[in-house]
C-alpha cells in the first residue's frame, strides 16, 4: 500500500553559546510551568482527600466529655466512652471511687478493656495490663501507661476532663 | 561504577527479559502522515485523554460516593463538605460530555476520511463499541447522584428498552430492580458503572489502540490520490507525541476552565412525590434520538411510533457500524460517493433534530 518515506534525522548544527542559553530558559520555563500544573492538580486533590483528617482534628481539640446520668453506673463496673475521636473508659470502682482513662494500648493502638474480677485492665492483642487505677503499664509489650483523665461526679452526670 | 554504567547494565538487564529495544526501534521509525486534515488526527487522543481523566476523578468520587438510600446525601457532602469536592464532581461531569464529544468527532472523521476501510475494519467496529459503552456510562452515572433529574432521565430512559416487544418490560425491570426507580436502581447502575462498564471498556480500549499501532494512521482519499513519494510524514517521536500532548495540555486546559467556572450543580433530592421539574431535557447526546422519537410519536400516535422508532434507530445504526463491508475498498466509485452522503445526512439530521430538540423546550 503506501510506502512511508521516513525522514532523515535533522543534523543539528554546533550550538552557539546564545542558542545554548535559550534552551536552558526553555527548559527552566517548562519546568517551572509544569510544577504550577502538578501543584494546581495536587493540592486539590490533596485537600479532598484530607478532608476527614480535618475534621476529625476538630473533634480531637475538646478538653472536655459530660457522661449525662454516668453517676448511677453501679460500682464495679466500666462505661467506655468517646472522648474527641479515641475511646476511653470510666470505671467505678468497688471502694466508691472514680478513674476515668484512655482506652487505647499504648503498645499498637488495641481498644483495652477492664476486668474487674481481676483487679487489671487487659489488652486482649498482646497480652498488655494496665493497673485500673493508676493506669501504669504493670506486664506485656506496653512501653507506657494509659493516661488518666480528671473526673467529677456530681448528681446529673459524670464530668471527664483533659488533665 | 559510574552511575551511566549502572544504568546501562540496568536497561540491558531489563531489555534481555522485555525487549525493550524492539520498542524503542519500532517507536523511532514510527511516522505519521502529514496533510491539511492531519488535525482529526488528534481526536481519539483527545477522547483517550478525557477517559484517563475520567477514571481518574472517578476513583476520587469514589472515595465519599455512598450507593443506596444514601446516595444523595453522599453526593451532598462531596459538593459541600468536602474540601475541592465540587470541583473533582465538576470535572468528571465535564470529563465525561467533553469525552462522548470527542469521541463523536473522532467517529465523523473516520467516517470521511474513509478510514474504515479495509485493513481497519476491526477498529471502525471497536471503535463504535467503545462509542455505545461511554452512553451507557453516560446514563448510568447521570442516576447516581439521585437527584430530581437523575431520577426522571433514569426513568424515562428506561422507557426506551421497555417499548421492545415482548421481551421488553422484563428488560426494563432486570435493569430498574424493580417496578419504580428506587435505590435498588442506585446500587445497580453503581455496580454496571464502576465495575462492569470499565471491565468491558478497557480490554476493548487496549484492543481499538494496538489496531491503531499496527495499522497505523489511515489516509484520507485525497491523499490516496496522490503518488506515494508526494507524500509527507512527520515521526511520531518526538513530533507527532509533542503535538499530541499539547492536545492533551489544550483538553487539559478547557476541562479546568468549564470545570470551575460553570461548576456542575446538584439538584433537589428525589422525594417520590414531587413533579418532574419544568423544562426537565436529555443530555445533549441523546437529544437527537429524543427529538426523534418525538417527531415520530406526532406522526404514528401510540405503540405503534415507539415501535417504528426502534426499528428505524435500529435500521439506521446496523447500516453505520457495517459501513465499511459496504464501501470496503479505495477504488469503489459510486459507493464510496453513496456512504458520503450517507454520513452527510447522518451529520445534518443529529445537528437538526437536535437543535430542534433545544429549541422547543423553551
Amino acid at each position: 500500500m503506501s510506502s512511508h518515506i521516513v525522514l532523515e534525522p535533522l543534523k543539528t548544527p554546533p550550538e552557539t553559546p546564545g542558542e545554548k542559553a535559550t534552551r536552558r530558559g526553555f527548559l527552566v520555563a517548562a519546568g517551572a510551568a509544569g510544577l504550577c500544573y502538578v501543584g494546581a492538580l495536587g493540592y486539590p486533590v490533596y485537600r479532598y482527600l484530607a478532608s476527614p483528617m480535618e475534621m476529625a482534628s476538630s473533634a480531637t481539640a475538646i478538653t472536655e466529655v459530660t457522661l449525662k446520668d454516668a453517676q448511677k453506673l453501679a460500682s464495679g463496673s466500666v462505661l467506655m466512652f468517646k472522648f474527641g475521636t479515641a475511646p476511653a473508659m470510666l470505671i467505678h470502682h468497688l471502694d466508691g471511687t472514680w478513674v476515668a482513662l484512655t482506652a487505647v494500648c499504648t503498645h499498637l493502638g488495641c481498644t483495652v478493656q477492664y476486668e474487674p474480677q481481676m483487679n487489671r485492665i487487659h489488652c486482649a492483642c498482646h497480652g498488655g495490663v494496665y493497673d485500673p487505677r493508676t493506669g501504669a503499664n504493670v506486664s506485656g509489650p506496653p512501653p507506657k501507661p494509659l493516661k488518666l483523665f480528671k473526673v467529677a461526679v456530681n448528681d446529673s452526670g459524670v464530668l471527664v476532663s483533659r488533665a | 561504577m559510574t552511575s551511566k554504567t549502572i544504568a546501562n547494565s540496568l536497561y540491558g538487564w531489563v531489555d534481555e527479559r522485555l525487549g525493550l529495544s524492539d520498542v524503542a526501534a519500532f517507536a523511532r521509525h514510527k511516522t505519521v502522515p502529514a496533510h491539511r486534515h492531519s488535525f482529526w488526527y488528534y481526536w481519539g487522543g483527545i477522547s483517550l485523554f478525557l477517559f484517563l481523566v475520567q477514571c481518574f476523578t472517578g476513583v476520587l468520587l469514589l472515595v465519599y460516593y455512598r450507593p443506596g438510600a444514601d446516595a444523595f446525601e453522599s453526593v451532598r457532602q462531596i459538593t459541600f463538605v468536602m474540601h475541592f469536592g465540587w470541583l473533582i464532581r465538576s470535572a468528571h461531569s465535564w470529563s465525561a460530555n467533553l469525552m462522548i464529544f470527542a469521541i463523536m468527532v473522532h467517529m465523523f472523521s473516520v467516517f470521511f476520511m474513509k478510514a474504515y476501510r479495509k485493513p481497519r475494519e476491526f477498529g471502525w467496529f471497536s471503535g463504535m463499541a467503545l462509542l455505545a459503552l461511554a452512553t451507557v456510562f453516560g446514563f448510568s452515572g447521570y442516576l447516581l447522584p439521585m437527584d430530581e433529574l437523575s431520577y426522571f432521565a433514569t426513568k424515562v430512559g428506561l422507557q426506551i428498552p421497555a417499548a421492545v416487544p415482548f421481551i421488553g418490560p422484563a428488560i426494563a425491570n432486570i435493569l430498574r430492580g424493580g417496578p419504580d426507580v428506587s435505590e435498588f436502581t442506585v446500587q445497580r447502575f453503581f455496580a454496571l458503572h464502576v465495575v462492569v462498564l470499565p471491565a468491558l471498556f478497557l480490554p476493548l480500549l487496549g484492543f481499538h489502540l494496538w489496531l491503531v499501532q499496527k495499522h497505523g494512521n489511515a489516509l484520507p482519499p485525497s491523499e490516496e490520490l496522490k503518488h506515494p513519494s508526494d507524500r509527507k510524514t512527520i515521526p511520531f517521536l518526538p513530533a507527532f507525541l509533542r503535538k499530541d500532548l499539547a492536545m492533551w495540555l489544550i483538553s487539559l486546559n478547557v476541562l479546568a476552565l468549564l470545570a470551575s467556572v460553570f461548576p456542575w450543580s446538584l439538584g433537589k433530592q428525589y422525594d417520590g412525590l414531587s413533579p418532574a421539574p419544568l423544562g426537565i431535557h436529555p443530555e445533549w447526546y441523546f437529544m437527537s434520538p429524543f427529538q426523534m422519537l418525538k417527531v415520530l410519536g406526532t406522526l404514528l400516535p401510540g405503540e405503534a411510533g415507539e415501535i417504528a422508532g426502534l426499528l428505524l434507530f435500529t435500521l439506521g445504526i446496523a447500516l453505520w457500524v457495517l459501513i465499511p463491508f459496504y464501501d470496503a475498498r479505495k477504488d469503489s466509485g459510486q459507493r464510496a460517493r453513496t456512504a458520503h452522503y450517507f454520513g452527510i445526512v447522518a451529520v445534518v439530521l443529529l445537528l437538526a433534530t437536535t437543535a430542534i430538540g433545544y429549541w422547543t423546550i423553551q
